[in-house]
């Protein structure tokens, strides 16, 4: 096509859009976009607004949609100024929300005062959807029960026994270690120490030098990428030789690039199977490859990506409304997504059956089945 | 406990205490010459450890040897942030002389977290931690459970030897001289012909030097520097400044050593949760204050800086 015959096309494609005015429906996107955890953040913002996008290329649908990007920081106070300015904005349908737990505990009650439907993309503590019986808080990402038992079961399988913990003492790390604790004690595996830790400490050689004397085979770590960087960093540097062993808050590629040939070996666990092992996920990573982002969509971008399409479903099926759009997301059922089928419980929690088991191999997370790791051909630490 | 074991502590305790009084040392600097509390600095810290991370990838990919890397690393933080300094000193200190210090700490904290943000924006995929070049000799002495890096050995050589060189600097040199001068009464000083804003400059340059060097100290003792890594670092520095009394450079140094102490204290001796332990160094930080008001080495007049 020459240049001017691409003009014309543009032309009139825009006077097209024109003559046919749909009415904008704002959706909010609300995540880390600053701070420690932004390339999580970033990566389900990218997400979501490629779902907008596409569905605004897409001539059938009967609205055309514009997100609302805010940065809640990873701060609870920021995260409930951020809901609240969403949930007041008349404008706003739906909201996707949140990667932070802690986030997503002060916010929720928010979107409910304001009755804003809103579908969690990233946060994993079980309290968000299931301390309350709020009708507005859906989530399409599992929480961090399913992740922990099979943690749990898989590593003593591989025949570790004696675990130290360090987890940092959000409403995040405190609930993986509650249920990792529980579920690694049931399967018979056995604590030497458990460590709390602040989100935000640099240095860790005091409980690394503790950790070396007890000779754990297993670091268990329940916390978020910035901070699982250092600890494994420093395991080295202070000589505490043991498996790593992570959360879904470090399966992040921010992880492997921030310790090179260190993440080698580390082991971690997500709900969900990889967004290339599921049908419409190898067509998201085309999507997203196209759009050209400076940032990687990360672990939680598939989620971000379902989520926003959820919302628009709901508005595309019931209109601009949030109390027919929060009773339209309160029946999903088998919905198909790039995360796979989403059906949400009485909590309206998707049920999410399948753990991913990771490892970081030559650079990459691998799915476990399919790295060197689990035929045999590279050992972990003994 | 284990005397190896022990050993092994009370190093630790005295690497993170090299790294708090090298930031230490600058708060108090910066207040002895103007009263001011340059919030940004941990920020400057920070600025400088990304500054050497870039050199150094600069400087590999060029085919450098380990050492002139290093060479080069520390020769850019510590020119870089002590220009960074001396620019905040003479268009954001300087021009508020006159303006209620509040202003003062409010505009460099500020200028803070423009650094900080600028960061994040503008060093590709800032937002993430980042590895910090492995440039030292790797090996280690062991005696037990004592285990004694060759690169930490480095590193507390650097890090003394910083703190001996400044102390050099102000006690033995002009510079210094007129530094104490300028410190000690400003109007006096240039009545005898020490110029004011040359001496106040060549402070902040000093002072974000060695804020430079703790940035570099710090990303090899780590191996990870992140772009937010200043703020806790900072808010330390102030403390140990703080409890050793602003003013006075000594203070300074053995505020980061009992600051570096309590935390060691705080996650290894006692019962209660190791994340407890900077609730309990800062706890201990304001009965210190309600003990000392003035500091430990309270800033007598005639020694001040």
């Amino acid at each position: 096509m020459s240049s001017t015959a691409r003009a014309l096309l543009a032309v009139l494609l825009a006077t097209a859009s024109l003559a046919s005015a749909k009415d904008t429906v704002r959706i909010a996107f609300i995540g880390p976009l600053t701070g420690g955890v932004s390339a999580n953040g970033l990566g389900g913002r990218n997400s979501a607004e490629l779902a907008v996008k596409l569905r605004n290329a897409d001539a059938k649908a009967k609205y055309s949609y514009e997100l609302m990007a805010l940065d809640d920081e990873c701060k609870p106070n920021v995260g409930v100024q951020v809901a609240t300015k969403a949930a007041a904005d008349k404008n706003v349908i739906a909201a996707v929300a949140h990667y932070c737990s802690t986030v997503a505990m002060g916010t929720v009650d928010v979107y409910h005062r304001f009755g804003l439907p809103v579908v969690i993309w990233g946060a994993v503590l079980p309290d968000i959807t299931y301390a309350n019986d709020f009708k507005e808080i859906h989530r399409v990402n599992g929480t961090m029960i399913n992740q922990n038992e099979t943690a749990a079961k898989f590593m003593v399988a591989q025949k570790y026994k004696r675990w130290a913990i360090i987890h940092d003492t959000t409403d995040y790390g405190k609930g993986h270690n509650r249920y990792f604790s529980e579920y690694l004690q049931k399967n018979g595996g056995q604590i030497l120490g458990t460590f709390g830790v602040t989100a935000d400490q640099q240095d860790f050689s005091a409980e690394l030098t503790r950790i070396k004397e007890l000779k754990p085979e297993v670091i268990y770590f329940g916390g978020i990428t910035p901070l699982g960087v250092r600890i494994r960093s420093q395991m080295d540097k202070f000589g505490v030789k043991a498996v790593f062993q992570g959360t879904s808050g470090i399966i992040s590629d921010a992880f492997v690039e921030g310790l090179g040939p260190l993440a080698e070996g580390v082991v971690a666990f997500r709900e969900g199977a990889p967004a290339e092992k599921l049908p419409g996920g190898k067509y998201f990573i085309e999507q997203y490859a196209k759009a050209a982002y400076s940032d990687p969509p990360e672990a939680y971008g598939p989620f971000a990506f379902a989520a926003a399409n959820l919302v628009m479903d709901a508005v595309e099926k019931v209109g601009p409304d949030r109390k027919k759009v929060r009773n339209e997301l309160n029946r999903t059922h088998d919905y198909d997504s790039v995360v796979g089928k989403i059906s949400f419980d009485d909590h309206r929690q998707n049920a999410v059956p399948l753990i991913t088991k990771f490892v970081v191999q030559g650079g990459k997370w691998l799915v476990w089945e399919d790295s060197e790791y689990a035929s045999g051909k590279r050992p972990l630490v003994r | 406990m284990d005397p190896a074991l022990f050993a092994q502590h009370l190093l630790n305790g005295v690497m993170l205490g090299v790294i708090y009084a090298l930031v230490a040392v600058g708060f108090t600097l910066f207040f002895g010459v103007l009263d001011v509390i340059k919030f940004s600095h941990g920020d400057v810290v920070m600025l400088g450890a990304f500054t050497a991370l870039a050199t150094s990838i600069a400087a590999s990919a060029a085919g450098l040897s380990s050492p002139v890397i290093l060479a080069a690393m520390l020769l850019a933080a510590i020119v870089g942030m002590a220009l960074v300094g001396m620019l905040m000193a003479r268009y954001l200190v300087l021009p508020l002389r006159n303006a209620p210090t509040l202003n003062v700490l409010l505009v460099t904290l500020m200028a803070g977290t423009v650094i900080r943000e600028g960061v994040r924006l503008f060093y590709p995929q800032g937002s993430n931690p980042k590895p910090f070049p492995r440039l030292l000799p790797t090996g280690a002495f062991e005696f037990g459970a004592f285990t004694l890096r060759h690169d930490s050995i480095v590193l507390l050589v650097l890090g003394v030897g910083a703190i001996v060189f400044v102390h050099l600097l102000i006690v033995r040199t002009r510079l210094g001289l007129a530094i104490r001068a300028v410190a000690q009464d400003p109007e006096t000083a240039a009545a005898m012909g020490i110029p004011f804003r040359g001496t106040v400059l060549a402070t902040f340059a000093i002072g974000s030097a060695l804020a430079a060097l703790a940035g570099v100290v710090n990303g090899l003792y780590y191996s990870e520097v992140s772009f937010n890594m200043g703020l806790l670092l900072g808010a330390i520095g102030f403390s140990a400044a703080v409890i050793g009394g602003l003013g006075n450079v000594y203070g300074a140094i053995l505020g980061g050593f009992v600051f570096a102490a309590l935390q060691t204290i705080g996650a290894v001796a006692l019962p209660f949760a190791s994340a407890y332990k900077d609730v309990f160094a800062f706890g201990v930080v304001i009965l210190l204050m309600a003990w000392k008001p003035g500091g430990l080495l309270a800033e007598r007049s005639a020694e001040r800086v």
